[in-house]
């Protein structure tokens, strides 16, 4: 199901996810939360720039506990925690939250 | 939470009565083929499918024996109806192990018998219709491959290589599962079902080293391609990604530390899953056990163990030394391959590790026997090791444990409903219905003996659990890894004092 950006039409997988990752804006992230009935807090972009730019460097999205230690490093130790990012992201901030960074879902036995 | 029912959970399981298609419209999102290709599988359905479908079926049954055997001497006895977790969940009457059998057994008589071949009416056989490879697809996508029923079949009749076979074929004609087949593919060019670079798996190792370091004040190591280690260990890579995966890896690393071995990981044979096994496809099944092979020579190890992974120890165990020997390269004093639990485990025999049990004191466990650890393989060297192994190295490190009901343990055990390839979200509605009778032992010893936690040792039933536990009102991180345990209870003889201290 495409969806609709900046008047653009971006082509998405059977799951939602962006199919050309180049094609992602932050109103990528707007629109595909809004769908969800959630709104994106700074909150959530702290997560969303932290997945873009791991995944610029390493071509993956990052593990759990990376992911974790980097958002408790930026927001404090309370904030470093999964339980913290499903609140965020109740369908898992490896899925949801790399859904709306535009990355691709993470496969295997996740 | 859910656009289907969620079933309700009873005091005793109830035999359902089977009812007609009510899962008929349960099937995986198909191949494309940019993931079909580099399988060596077609990237459409090919034009004259029946033909190439019936050659591919012929191909098999020459090939392997048992598939014959299997089509041939079903008697329709019933023993299998009620044991499947699929069928129990969602009462559709193809979930039955003999009538999921059956969509293949009925081909196969019109195909290669003779009585099905000239009178195809008396004996229930039907041509390979458009109609019968959708059937295929969706059923054949509602097993797990976890061969429960054949424990009760008289004739051991073992779904799981029927429903193997069942996808070899669709595969050869273009009809492929895309999560098991882009999986695989990832396998081949990253070298993990993760598509986790070697770069990516190299900062995810420090950063465990250095979060292991801060909670004990030990520098436990969790190296990577180190050549001349002793020890490859080959875990699945979810245990680099999720949670509570990543808590069992923690724990192999301090039981190494502890046991003063070297080892390593590697950046090649990066991952334990092997799911060609899952699609039948032998080809592909050996050259991903061909990385360990490399791997293994190419770092110049002695030993190979294999970290949590319930079909991965499958393949390991029982096919790894066909599919990628012979291994006499390695230390022949030690098991070819060994699992992580024996190792720990001749270690707490020995008296090598110590542990203080009181650190998993807020925990009452139980364990999940995985279908592939439990009914496809073995483990140490004695019989139903398999079993005991695993609940012994809980018992050494917790002071609180309990088994569920045993028709749902050991070789009687209840699928995740995750297994077999069946862990993706678009089939969400059939992963929640086959957990129903795992749920249900666990609820019962949650409510008999104060349960809080299940801890498991394959990686597809802990991402599984901690996503439709919920749907049954249990939390997500109510199931953890064996080694999570072994992790929070072992006692570094090299930390701090002043830690041991803090901690004690």
């Amino acid at each position: 199901m495409p969806i609709e950006v900046n008047g653009k039409t971006l082509e998405t997988d059977e799951e939602g996810y962006l199919a050309n990752l180049n094609e992602w804006e932050p109103e990528v992230a707007t629109i595909m939360a809004k769908e969800d009935g959630t709104e994106l807090t700074d909150a959530h972009w702290e997560v969303i720039n932290f997945l873009r730019e791991y995944y610029d460097e390493y071509q993956i999205a990052p593990a759990v506990r990376v992911l974790t230690k980097a958002i408790g490093k930026k927001l404090g130790k309370d904030k470093g925690n999964s339980k913290y990012l499903y609140e965020l992201f109740p369908y898992g901030p490896a899925k949801q939250a790399c859904k709306y960074a535009g990355l691709p879902k993470p496969t295997g036995c996740v | 939470m859910a656009d289907f029912d969620v079933p309700e959970i009873k005091e005793y399981i109830e035999v359902p009565e089977p009812r007609v298609g009510v899962t008929a419209h349960i099937a995986p999102f198909k191949s494309q083929e940019k993931f079909q290709e580099p399988l060596g599988f077609p990237g459409e359905l090919v034009d004259n499918w029946q033909e190439k479908a019936i050659e591919k079926m012929g191909d098999l049954l020459g090939k392997y024996r048992s598939l014959q055997v299997f089509l041939d001497i079903c008697v329709h006895c019933g023993a299998c109806t009620d044991k499947c977790h699929y069928f129990l969940g969602t009462e559709d009457a193809n979930n039955m192990p003999v009538a999921r059998q059956e969509l293949l057994r009925k081909v196969y008589r019109r195909y290669f018998t003779f009585a099905g071949k000239y009178f195809p009416k008396l004996v229930g056989a039907i041509d390979l219709t458009e109609d019968v490879l959708d059937q295929w697809y969706s059923y054949f996508h509602q097993c797990s491959q976890c061969r429960r029923c054949s424990v009760f079949c008289p004739y051991g009749i073992d779904t799981a290589e029927i429903s193997m076979a069942a996808r070899e074929i669709m595969d050869s004609v273009g009809v492929g599962q895309k999560y098991c087949n882009e999986i695989i593919g990832k396998v081949f060019v990253i070298g993990n079902n993760l598509g986790l670079p070697e770069p990516a798996l190299a900062d995810t190792l420090e950063g465990l080293e250095e979060e292991v370091e801060e909670d004990t004040g030990v520098k436990v190591r969790y190296p990577l391609d180190e050549k001349g280690a002793d020890i490859l260990l080959v875990t699945p890579s979810a245990d680099f990604f999720a949670e509570p995966h990543v808590d069992g890896l923690i724990g192999y690393g301090k039981v190494f530390h502890e046991a003063g071995v070297s080892w390593t990981l590697s950046s090649k044979a990066s991952e334990a899953a092997n799911f060609g096994m899952f699609i039948g496809s032998y080809e592909n099944m050996r050259r991903i056990a061909l990385r360990i092979r490399e791997a293994a020579l190419e770092l110049g190890v002695k030993r190979i163990v294999f970290g949590e992974c319930g079909h991965a120890w499958r393949v390991a165990y029982s096919f790894l030394n066909t599919l990628a020997g012979p291994f006499d390269f390695l230390d022949p004093n030690y098991p070819v391959p060994q699992h992580i639990c024996e190792f720990t485990y001749n270690l707490i025999q020995e008296g090598k590790l110590k542990f203080d049990k009181s650190e998993n004191d807020h925990m009452r466990l139980t364990f999940h026997d995985s279908c592939n650890v439990a009914r496809a393989s073995r483990m140490g060297n004695f019989e139903g090791g398999q079993f005991v192994i695993p609940r012994e190295v809980i018992k050494a490190c917790c002071n609180h444990y309990f088994d569920m009901e045993e028709d749902t343990t050991e070789e009687a055990t209840f699928c995740c409903g995750g297994g077999g390839g069946l862990l993706t979200d678009d089939i969400m509605e059939i992963r929640v219905k086959g957990a129903l009778p795992r749920m249900q032992a666990l609820k019962h010893v949650v409510e008999e003996n104060g349960v809080t936690h299940m801890a498991a040792i394959c990686a597809i039933c802990k991402s599984q659990f901690s996503k439709v536990m919920p749907y049954y009102g249990f939390t997500m991180d109510q199931i953890v890894s064996v080694h999570q345990l072994v992790s929070n209870a072992i006692i570094l003889s090299d930390a701090p004092a002043e830690q041991e201290a803090a901690e004690g």
